[in-house]
């Protein structure tokens, strides 16, 4: 049975291979923290599921440590032409093959049984399509324009080193928001919130749900770590008990709010940093500083919105 | 009260611009520590969690395919592609992702797109593209704003569609905390109040980029070159 260990295996001969060429690249002045970075994210998913949780720390930290002494740094030899054929629009082939091929894999994969056991995990059958997807598409890609075998690899290489250690952001982030988690982080700011705002009013307790899910998204970076803890704290007592709201309502748009607060933070890593780093920006908040000024109307929208539709009765 | 330690961390950190990625790990071991626990079980904590969230970077698993093909020109082709629509402009470009990405997503389709699939090898050039195509020559600071709204419009759509599809992450989310709390709803009902929501993301989304089409209107247009 395919399972997700398939996408860790794929995750560490792309991070492995940046690794190694890396190391071969003379040119980078900081190749061996580069080396090191990859090279040791690479073990993280080759060896994550068979070595102990503290051996898996360590590894994290041997990555933070290679940013932190000296950081990491970028090739300077320019990109060699490419001898590829030109073959005009059909570049973007490959780039659909992807999506038709993840969505039809998710759908169609989980009915695919080979001597009476299930050919993948169905329940990720997504993320083991996108994979197979991926490895179809570059398959077709080496088909269509012949590149050297290592192209891809190279070519890897060079998008990885752009992004950096932004690159593990979002993961790293996930295991913070765990650790809160298990700190019991949520229950105390529940408890600060409800001690220090006044909750009389049925309009200033909405603003302070929808709000508080905002800002509370805005620093665990994830509106999903902020929802149990802004719902038990204040939604499920005061807008729901006190007030008799709807809980529908009130779940749904809260949970809307938050969202609005994970385009305003930096914390959402994986959506407002990593583009920034995808897209050459060299102002790391030249995306949350864009939306702004949409999640702010909108957190204000949801609010009102809340408001006139969840007490009618 | 001392286990928000790690909160203020983030803050200070990301306030002063400390490498993130530094600030995340001392965050996580002071909290681990504030907790009552000792240094071991934090790394330990730490490493578990962050293992067990390896299925995050499957993101990154496009990029051979996307760089190589950039090497065959594809964001060439996307500038290209867009250069001969002549009613098209940046904002009105994005307008249309950001109308794709939500409905795409509120059908189940959100992994269809993303930041590294789409925004960087096809939006982001054929906004550019469309700036282009009208002005000719754009300033490196406008075609940053530009590749900043690029990624702006697919994290709206993505954000303020998928709720509408009923079983998506965050939906499941609020079902089974309910639950818990012995609060029994429907998934559809839920979706259904994501739907008003949606409306006005799309709204407020598509004023901003009227007004990114003005200024760039305003910053850009030349008089009209008359060639002898």
């Amino acid at each position: 049975m395919i399972t997700l260990e398939f996408i860790n295996v794929l995750m560490g001969l792309l991070t492995g291979g940046v690794a190694v060429v890396n190391a071969c690249d003379a040119s980078n002045p900081r190749r061996i923290n580069n080396t090191v970075f990859w090279g040791v994210y690479a073990i993280s998913f080759f060896a994550g599921s068979y070595v102990s949780d503290f051996v898996n720390g360590c590894l994290v930290l041997v990555m933070v440590a290679s940013v932190v002494m000296g950081g990491l740094g970028q090739t300077t030899t320019a990109q060699p032409p490419s001898g590829e054929r030109n073959r005009g629009y059909w570049v973007f082939l490959p780039v659909l093959v992807i999506p038709v091929l993840t969505f039809s894999g998710s759908k169609l994969l989980k009915y695919v049984h080979i001597a009476g056991r299930p050919l993948v995990d169905v329940s990720q059958a997504t993320q083991i399509s996108l994979g197979l997807a991926t490895l179809v598409a570059l398959a077709v890609g080496f088909a269509m324009f012949r590149p050297p075998l290592l192209a891809p690899v190279r070519e890897a290489r060079r998008l990885l080193d752009s992004v950096g250690w932004a690159a593990v952001l979002p993961q790293s982030l996930a295991a913070l928001g765990a650790v809160f988690a298990a700190a019991g982080v949520g229950p105390v700011v529940a408890n600060l919130i409800q001690r220090w705002i006044p909750l009389d009013h049925a309009f200033v307790a909405v603003a302070t749900y929808t709000t508080g899910m905002a800002v509370f998204t805005m620093v665990m970076g994830n509106a999903f770590a902020a929802f149990p803890v802004m719902t038990a704290g204040i939604a499920l007592p005061i807008l729901v008990q006190h007030f008799g709201g709807d809980i529908v309502v009130i779940s749904a748009v809260g949970m809307l709010s938050g969202f609005c607060g994970t385009l305003m933070t930096p914390m959402a890593a994986n959506f407002n940093i990593v583009p920034t780093a995808l897209l050459d920006l060299p102002d790391q908040n030249a995306v949350v500083k864009v939306q702004i000024p949409t999640a702010v109307p909108l957190l204000i929208a949801n609010t009102l919105l809340m408001y006139f539709t969840a007490f009618r009765h | 009260m001392l286990v928000l330690i790690g909160i203020a961390i983030v803050v200070v950190g990301f306030a002063l611009k400390r490498n993130p990625l530094v600030v995340i790990a001392v965050a996580a071991i002071a909290t681990g520590l504030a907790a009552g626990r000792g240094l071991y079980d934090v790394i330990a904590a730490f490493g578990k969690a962050f293992a067990s969230s390896r299925y995050v970077a499957i993101v990154w698993l496009v990029l051979p395919v996307i760089g190589m093909l950039e090497r065959a020109g594809l964001r060439e082709r996307a500038r290209d592609v867009i250069a001969k629509v002549s009613a098209a402009t940046t904002g009105r470009v994005l307008m249309a992702y950001v109308a794709l990405r939500q409905l795409s997503a509120a059908f189940g389709l959100a992994a269809l797109a993303g930041q590294a699939q789409t925004v960087r090898p096809l939006v982001a050039p054929m906004a550019e593209g469309a700036a282009e195509a009208r002005y000719g020559d754009v300033p490196l600071a406008t075609r940053r704003r530009i590749r900043a709204h690029a990624a702006a419009a697919d994290n709206v759509g993505v954000f303020f569609g998928e709720d509408v599809f009923v079983s998506i992450g965050s939906i499941l989310l609020i079902k089974s905390f309910l639950e818990q709390n012995k609060i029994i709803v429907e998934p559809w009902s839920l979706a259904v109040w994501a739907i008003p929501t949606a409306v006005f993301a799309f709204v407020i989304h598509a004023v901003r980029l009227v007004l990114l089409d003005r200024r760039l209107a305003r910053e850009l247009a030349a008089p009209p070159r008359t060639d002898a």
